[in-house]
């Protein structure tokens, strides 16, 4: 309880006096974050999309695998995406590693499947609603494709909170390919692991107060600015 | 026409005139639906094949569809309109500058701004209405537009249809009201069990029907 108290008061310290390795830190989890959300989302609403309206063989074990993939583990990605951009491996002469990049794209491979995933649940449904009319109106796939994508937008809106959500509490992948360093590749959830394992819980608590409030302040901004709880509303 | 080997309608063995309004008649069940969503290529036949006088590849171009629950885009009364024309390549402005003027044209005038899904069930109707005569249709399907519909959204959908209909569109319009196809038919297609039963001149088909079937789905008995 003590821990509790003083974390909660340390984040409120750090926050009221805008602690700059605060700041840094958490702008550096919104950088890498928001910049994986907004690929991944870039990515996985098409598939989504294109999965609900296509037809093909394979379509259910792409959506099974899609679906599998959603838990995968994060520290078996970065992983491989270690290995991939390490000196030795096939991208190593990039020289990605360690850096926030490197965060990105594992943070992408991570989120991708979640939000196609979900997209697509959300998309099926809505297609099944329009398929007669837009097959009636001689629509194209890219039409049909582009239409469920704007009118299931609110939808879409949840599945890139989740993949937000999964993104910005991630610590095992962007550990291993960013590796932590300070002021450099060090974010909100690294740093909270670290300051854990020196058992420093009042400010690895504070930290978590500081993650918790951010994820709460962006999910209420975005719902707020896309009105998605506005009465009369399709 | 055939649905997981199950034959649902046919054989059907049908003509039609270039103009003209015709009414598919029949109980529920009797393949009112499957005939117009097989005549419009939103079903397949079995065997056999629909040709209209157009280029194949062409002929959903020149027609539109008006189903018995009207499906309500996610978007405003003139977008849902607009879409219609936007898919066809029209500019957004343009689009929805056609949409305001179809929208009013069937009484939608002031609910232009207004989420398509909060309308009232005549007023969806008159939407989906507005959305295939924006696209100036050759041929017209409705399927039950009146359904559910109480007597001035009625006469004022069917009022509508009387004038695309003097303006040159072919409308085939599925109904199990008679007296809408008395007012409003020039043929009559009298279906049941899947199979056309009857086709005639609508004058013919109600004073004088062909078979015993029709003569008592006239008279107001049950028929299957």
């Amino acid at each position: 309880m003590n821990d509790l108290s003083q974390g909660l008061a340390e984040a409120i310290y750090r926050v009221a006096t805008l602690d700059p390795e605060l700041v840094n830190i958490t702008l550096r989890s919104l950088q890498v974050t928001v910049t994986a959300v907004v690929i991944a989302s870039a990515i996985a609403l098409p598939l989504g999309a294109w999965l609900a309206v296509t037809r093909f063989w394979a379509r259910r074990y792409v959506i099974a695998v899609l679906n599998a993939l959603m838990g995968l583990p994060p520290v078996v990605v970065g992983l491989i995406v270690y290995v991939m951009l390490s000196r030795s491996g096939p991208f190593g002469v990039l020289g990605l590693l360690f850096t926030p990049t490197a965060m990105i794209i594992a943070q992408v491979i991570i989120v991708t499947p979640l939000i196609a995933s979900i997209a697509h649940q959300a998309l099926r449904d809505l297609w099944s609603e329009y398929h007669d009319l837009l097959i009636s109106l001689n629509t194209t796939k890219r039409q049909r494709i582009a239409t469920l994508l704007w009118d299931g937008r609110r939808a879409l809106l949840t599945a890139c909170l989740a993949g937000f959500g999964r993104a910005i509490g991630e610590v095992g992948a962007i550990m291993i390919v960013g590796g932590n360093i300070d002021n450099a590749t060090r974010v909100l959830t690294t740093a909270i692991a670290l300051e854990t394992g020196k058992g420093n819980f009042s400010l690895a608590l504070g930290l978590g107060f500081v993650l918790i409030t951010l994820a709460i302040i962006l999910n209420l901004a975005i719902h707020s600015l896309s009105r998605t709880e506005r009465s009369n509303l399709w | 026409m055939k649905r997981r080997g199950v034959q649902l309608i046919g054989p059907i063995n049908l003509d039609l005139e270039a103009d003209g309004l015709t009414i598919v008649l029949g109980p529920n069940g009797s393949g009112k639906t499957s005939l117009l969503r097989l005549m419009h290529g939103l079903e397949r036949p079995a065997t056999g094949t629909v040709n209209w006088a157009m280029p194949d590849s062409n002929a959903r171009m020149h027609q539109a569809y008006v189903f018995q629950t009207p499906t309500m885009m996610r978007r405003s009364v003139t977008d849902c309109i607009a879409y219609a024309l936007t898919v066809m390549g029209a500019k957004r402005a343009d689009a929805r500058r056609g949409a305001q003027d179809y929208a009013k044209r069937v009484g939608l005038g002031h609910v232009l701004d207004r989420p398509a899904g909060v309308l009232s069930g005549g007023e969806k109707q008159k939407l989906a209405l507005a959305r295939a005569l924006i696209r100036q249709p050759q041929i017209l399907f409705l399927d039950e537009p009146c359904a559910n519909l109480d007597g001035r959204a009625t006469r004022e959908i069917e009022t509508i249809l009387s004038e695309v209909r003097a303006q040159g569109t072919r409308i085939v319009m599925a109904t199990h009201d008679l007296g809408q196809a008395r007012r409003l038919a020039d043929d009559v297609l009298f279906m049941l069990s899947g199979v056309v039963h009857e086709q005639s001149a609508a004058g013919q088909f109600f004073a004088t029907p062909q078979t015993a079937t029709a003569k008592a789905f006239l008279g107001g008995q049950i028929v299957e």
